[in-house]
């Protein structure tokens, strides 16, 4: 077992490939109450067209939530409640490029890690079964087609990307899941749960090589062929359309604006940009950039703003947004704000501060065992470790963080989601 | 391990401070508690969001956001939260802990004296609040107050609510409402600020690594410009003891592809300062409270009624709120099955999976409380709103020792009394 220290953020990690092909990562947090494990297969919602053994298939959107929601089921009921029983809160999620199971208990931990593994591992169930489902799911749909915060960032992908599935609700539409069977569901767990396709990740108060013990015990014991994945054609550099709006029930208009970045490289280089893109956004709009002063002051961004980078296989973009009463001249103000950074540069002294700050914050974050666990996953299945961010902060320079601006902030590459209230404007 | 101690360090400002180096943060709260009341809710609302936005010293947002930046990205938030029938108001704050700064430098004495100077020294306008922060402040609050409506979940059981209580201070919101607050003027707003300082009992709480003779320190050197007052007002709460004679039905459409359904139950007088609250706390779990409750599993999984089904208990106000998402057609048959479901409970049909499985996971939820700042925050404020003392580990052990008939006893004082159904618009 390989022990890793990342001395400067005071973590420790362990790291085991089992002989089945599985990844598992263990915090060792003896100090604390509860215990936290994250199973996840490299699968979600845009992995729609795939081959295996030579073989192209092509499922229906929703599928990866589908398989989520059905995986709990299990010979002897619901592991769902097994772990509720024993006083675990579970849960699960489909991502555009994973889906992960978990739990956070404070008692019996190991004996919900059995479960945990043995539900995710062993798919149990029938046309019944999944036809049954299909009703739950169809309701979860219908709450996200009234959620407007959803429907202005779903509609933000449409809008950026020309093909790529983000484009793709991950949970799929009513008529999409009306496709799909038990089979498709068992083809897929077959394509996607091997363990060399998975990772596990554990913190909490527990002993590395117990995890381990416990996951060669339930797991099978050899790997199995895993699928390839097909995205389609290769994007555009620029956003498929310019603006896309909607109408629903709303108080004030809110709005997603999104760069179109490129596509992120694997490893090291795929934390370094997300580095590099999150200071971006920093000192492009974050909150002590002049530009956000200047918007919130104006009246046209509120406390309810916020911005990130997002990057999954074959895309990574910027996006910023929230409630606005004018989100047209949020894109514009952006826009002159870029130009000026090409034409001066960013202010040295905010570049230091906001380092600082973007630098705290990412340890802050560490508290969180969720944070840790899912981190480690997700930067795993892209080629690095999560905490790895640490010494690569001190070297990201000012000249990586106006280059991306440059490049990615351009009008070509942007869009503009809307959701406006229904009355406005219908006289 | 972690030391938790309560102070007075003036008449009633009261520190609580957790001691203990788990973190990777310390985590600081100022809250002032003030009756709910509908007249001053709005400006108690405005008041944190006006103070945020400058200080003597730091005069902008971005001058304040620089200071966090240089304090590691440190992060002060305006809040408003509801306890019962009081109003508490004011900042939480999290910071790197001082151990994980790279120059080695102390971090919680500048960071208290931000957060003291957020609170007593605002920037002023002729002695008054400026007049460009309220009004800004003030529109960003109508705009939070109109958005409630955008997530029908949430806007639902606040109607319920409002609606239930309406003739008992519980009702008000804790924004306050848009009359209340469109009129309110800098000198008003300051008017009602300086009275806050004066009566509200003040709250302070921290998490982290510094022993607590050093962070009262660091605070009252903060805090040293609060008024001193020996009578700030206690918080309070009224319990109506029994519903209705017949339960009322409020109905309201709008355009939404699911409807909202939410019962409000009393509970008969039964609170948090009973001796039977662990009761009544775990009957509202076995009810709804847990994915093994009988509203999860009966309601939602065996009869796919609904997409949610949840009970939540207002342990002050003594109150049961049962939330639920249907499709429009299927209110009666919800209902029914709702009420059902707990008149199950009342006649004690719990199975013992159903009691154990409910029992721990409030338990595991008491103790991973212990695990989580932010948690533990939330925990010892509506302590310090109920007047009570004890932590998360004295609940678990009191849920321990209930039994099934006193589940059945405590479901027995539940009495519906208001139903709010959220339908569509007739076509």
């Amino acid at each position: 077992m390989e022990k890793l220290r990342f001395a400067q953020v005071g973590e420790t990690m362990y790291h085991e490939v089992l002989a089945n092909g599985l990844n598992v990562f263990v915090f060792p947090k003896p100090e604390f109450q509860k215990g936290y494990a994250f199973f996840a297969a490299n699968y979600g919602g845009m992995d729609m067209r795939f081959y295996l053994d030579g073989e192209q298939h092509d499922t229906p959107a929703g599928v990866a939530h589908y398989l989520e929601h059905k995986m709990f089921d299990t010979q002897e009921g619901n592991a769902l409640q097994d772990l509720a029983a024993n006083g675990a809160s579970p849960n699960a999620f489909t991502s555009n490029a994973i889906t992960g199971y978990y739990f956070e208990s404070t008692e019996k931990f190991e004996e919900n890690l059995r479960i945990l593994l043995s539900f995710v591992s062993v798919p149990w169930f029938t046309q019944e079964s999944v036809d049954k489902e299909r009703g739950i799911i169809g309701q979860e749909i219908g709450m996200y087609d009234d959620d407007p915060d959803w429907k202005v960032f779903i509609n933000l992908m449409t809008a950026l990307y020309q093909s790529h599935p983000i484009r793709v609700n991950v949970a799929g539409s009513v008529e999409s899941i009306s496709h799909i069977t038990a089979d498709t569901l068992y083809a897929c767990h077959k394509a996607f749960y091997d363990p060399a396709n998975m990772v596990l990740c554990v913190a909490g108060p527990v002993d590395p090589e117990r995890i381990c013990q416990v996951a060669r015990e339930i797991l099978p014991k050899e790997a199995g062929p895993i699928a390839v994945k097909d995205y389609g054609e290769r994007e555009a550099p620029q956003a498929a359309q310019d603006h896309i709006e909607e109408r629903m029930e709303v108080s004030a208009p809110l709005f997603q604006l999104g760069y179109k970045g490129d596509a992120p490289i694997n490893g090291q280089d795929r934390l370094r940009q997300e580095l590099v893109g999150e200071l971006a956004l920093e000192v492009l709009l974050g909150s002590s950039s002049p530009l956000y002063a200047k918007l919130y002051r104006e009246g046209l961004i509120n406390q309810e703003f916020s911005y990130g980078y997002e990057c999954c296989p074959g895309c990574a973009f910027l996006m910023a947004g929230g409630e606005s009463k004018d989100p047209e001249a949020v894109r514009m103000a952006v826009a002159e704000e870029a130009a000026r950074i090409g034409r001066e540069g960013v202010d040295e002294a905010l570049w230091e501060r906001v380092k600082k700050g973007v630098y705290g914050n990412k340890v802050r974050g560490l508290n969180s065992f969720e944070n840790l666990c899912v981190g480690q996953a997700q930067t795993f299945f892209a080629g690095a470790n999560f905490l790895d961010f640490a010494p690569l902060f001190s070297a990201v320079t000012k000249q990586e963080a106006e280059e991306l601006i440059a490049n990615w902030v351009t009008a070509q590459r942007t869009a503009l989601s809307v959701v406006r209230a229904k009355e406005e404007g219908a006289q | 391990m972690s030391q938790v101690t309560r102070r007075e360090l003036s008449p009633g400002v009261w520190l609580r401070a957790v001691h203990t180096d788990k973190f990777k943060s310390s985590y600081l709260s100022v809250t002032l508690l003030a009756p709910l009341d509908r007249e001053t809710a709005g400006a108690n609302a405005l008041i944190p969001e006006v103070l945020r936005r400058g200080t003597a010293v730091h005069p902008d947002m971005e001058a304040l956001s620089a200071a966090l930046d240089e304090l590691y990205g440190g992060a002060v938030e305006p809040v408003v939260r509801k306890r019962g029938e009081t109003q508490c108001v004011g900042f939480v704050a999290s910071f790197l802990d001082d151990a994980y700064a790279m120059e080695g430098e102390k971090i919680l004495e500048p960071a208290a004296a931000l957060l003291g100077e957020l609170l007593l020294a605002p920037y002023t306008e002729d002695g008054v609040f400026s007049s460009d922060y309220t009004a800004g402040e003030k529109a960003n609050l109508i705009d939070r107050i109109r958005a409630q409506i955008n997530d029908k979940r949430t806007y639902a059981t606040q109607r319920l609510a409002q609606e239930m209580c309406r003739f008992e201070r519980f009702g008000v919101d804790r924004l306050g409402d848009e009359e209340t607050v469109s009129v309110l003027t800098p000198e008003l707003l300051w008017a009602r600020y300086q009275e806050l300082l004066r009566t509200a009992q003040v709250e302070l709480y921290y998490c982290g690594s510094a022993h607590p003779d050093r962070v009262a320190g660091a605070l009252k050197e903060a805090l040293s410009r609060l008024p001193v007052n020996e009578d700030r007002i206690d918080p309070d709460c009224e319990v109506r003891v029994t519903a209705g004679p017949e339960p009322v039905l409020v109905e309201e459409a709008m355009d939404v592809t699911q409807g909202k359904l939410v019962l409000g139950f009393r509970t008969g007088g039964l609170t948090c300062w009973e001796e039977g609250f662990p009761a009544l706390y775990l009957a509202a779990a076995v009810y709804g409270g847990t994915t093994l409750s009988k509203l999860f599993m009966n309601v939602r999984e065996k009869l796919s009624l609904c997409y949610y089904a949840s009970a939540t208990l207002e342990k002050m106000k003594g109150l049961v709120l049962v939330s639920s998402g249907i499709e429009f057609g299927r209110y009666q048959t919800a209902k029914d099955e709702i009420l059902a479901q707990l008149e199950a409970v009342k006649r004690g049909e719990i199975e013992d999976w159903e009691l154990e499985g409910a029992r721990r996971t409030l338990v595991g939820a008491c103790m991973a409380t212990l695990d989580d700042q932010g948690r533990q925050e939330e925990f010892w404020m509506g302590q310090a709103a109920a007047g009570l003392d004890y932590g998360p580990e004295v609940l678990a052990a009191r849920l321990e020792a209930v039994t099934r008939e006193q589940v059945a006893e405590a479901a027995r004082r539940l009495e519906l009394d208001t139903v709010y159904f959220l339908k569509g618009k007739e076509v």
